[in-house]
């Protein structure tokens, strides 16, 4: 048996009640914390943290919920490719819910194409063996945490010379988007609760050049609320001995150099785009990653080119998923939050997936915040 | 997406897969990510059915241990405020 109770331990309300109390005792000055990743923003609705804290810290929730952030054009290349009975579509669960310009993954399964939902990406090469008159598409998606999956799974397909499985490569990039969204000025951000599991990958390395750049504490993060409650006792600390720096509250699964075996897969198959266009946000540089030439007949987006549609679309003229993205407004600021807008029917990406701010505030916060308007 | 909880390694499999239990319910993981070897009994963090590292015990004791005295510190604070009374 293990000594610690996961499930228990971390979410125990008398210890998030004491590191609130420290946190109330402590606090000086206002702070501006962006919780970059949407498993954090989920915890904090889930476990009304907000409540606990005096009201000098505000979260301004960031955009790193991988659904969220994936346009509508690059749904509909989805969509293209699975009108051919020749295809499978295989993708990680809540993607298939979000709306492109006219339709969805799932709605598309509902009129019957072929679009498959797996659990672990390694699922896939079974798909390819049932199905070898087939061609079976990894629709893949996901930041940091998610892209040595991918890699792992192209290198399985190349070493079993397993000639019909090809790859949309979707995967995405923290510091990208976060330093996109600083430099716009736009967001009065002073501080980052940083990703769990992305830096599980990456390491905390990546996020000094935040810190230094823009002179701000950051701490990463576990996913239970004690952690966050300390993380954000340890940004306090940052601003009262005047230090800005990467600290890591997570040290059970998080060190300063990551998984240096999942970065080196990555690197051997893809590299970065020199654009991808962030669903609210647009044109980030260098901000997602694609495959690398040599692996160019596994590249979807390069075997079937002719038939994808290459447009970009803008979102519903009222969802303002990009302003919440940028961290400039809240879900409770969008005027069909929880009308027309709701989990079962999503008219933007922040309301599908449970770590989109849209629907953690849904789910956790409609009646308070409804009380607020 | 992410999944918090840990996984024990309950079961190694053929072609570097392992049998993993999340909280009672059995699933099978791929080792291709770890870069260190892993035993039976060892707690590993999942995602989307990949091993991504070992959760170090250690750390969350240490973690925890820490909270304990904060809060034993606070409620003796609270203790005294209230004999003071
Ligand atoms: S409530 Fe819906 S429409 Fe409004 S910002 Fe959120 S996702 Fe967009």
């Amino acid at each position: 048996m293990s000594k610690v109770n996961y499930l228990k331990d971390f979410r125990d309300s008398k210890k998030i009640q004491a590191l609130a109390k420290l946190i109330r005792d402590e606090v000086d000055r206002p702070i501006k914390i962006m919780e970059v990743c949407g498993g954090h923003t989920h915890t904090i609705m889930k476990y009304g943290l907000k409540q606990l804290l005096p009201e000098e810290i505000d979260f301004i929730h960031g955009p790193g919920c991988p659904v969220c952030i994936m346009p509508k054009e690059r749904i509909d290349h989805a969509i293209a490719l699975a009108q051919d009975e020749k295809n499978i579509i295989a993708t990680l669960g809540d993607m298939i819910r979000v709306p492109g310009s006219k339709s969805s993954l799932q709605k598309e399964r509902a009129k019957g194409k072929n679009v498959k939902i797996v659990y672990a990406p390694f699922d896939i090469l079974k798909i390819a063996k049932e199905n070898p008159d087939k061609n079976v598409i990894y629709f893949a998606i996901g930041f940091e945490t998610t892209t040595p999956m991918t890699a792992a799974l192209i290198e399985r397909v190349i070493k079993e010379n397993i000639k019909n499985v090809y790859f949309h490569i979707n995967h995405v990039l923290v510091p990208p988007p976060v330093k996109a969204i600083m430099d716009s000025g736009e967001a009065k951000i002073d501080s980052f609760i940083a990703p769990s599991h992305v830096s599980v990958i990456t390491g905390a390395k990546i996020y000094k050049e935040i810190a230094e750049l823009y002179k701000t504490p950051v701490v990463v993060a576990g996913f239970e609320p004690v952690d966050i409650m300390e993380s954000i006792l340890w940004i306090i600390r940052q601003f009262k001995e005047n230090r800005r720096e990467v600290e890591i509250q997570y040290k059970r699964a998080v060190n300063w150099e990551g998984n240096i075996k999942a970065q080196e897969m990555i690197n051997k198959y893809m590299e970065p785009r020199k654009t991808f266009r962030w669903r609210g946000i647009g044109d980030i540089p260098y901000s997602a990653l694609k495959l690398k030439d040599e692996y160019g007949e596994l590249d979807a987006e390069k075997v079937f080119k002719d038939i994808l549609p290459n447009k970009p679309i803008n979102d519903h003229k009222l969802c303002i998923c990009g302003d919440i993205l940028k961290g400039i407004a809240k879900p409770y600021d969008c005027k069909v939050f929880g009308t027309t807008c709701t989990p079962q029917n999503p008219l933007g990406s922040c309301m599908v997936s449970s770590e989109g701010a849209c629907a953690a505030y849904y789910k956790y916060g409609k009646l308070q915040y409804l009380n607020k308007l | 997406m992410c999944l918090s909880i840990p996984s024990k390694i309950v079961e190694i499999l053929d072609d570097n897969y392992a049998i993993v239990d999340t909280m009672g319910v059995k699933r099978k993981v791929s080792l291709d990510l770890m870069s260190e070897p892993v035993d039976v009994g060892d707690y590993v963090l999942i995602h989307v059915g990949y091993a991504m590292t070992k959760m170090s015990e250690e750390d969350a004791l240490e973690s925890l241990k820490i909270y304990e005295e904060i809060l034993q510190k606070i409620e003796e604070e609270e203790k005294i405020e209230l004999l003071g009374e």
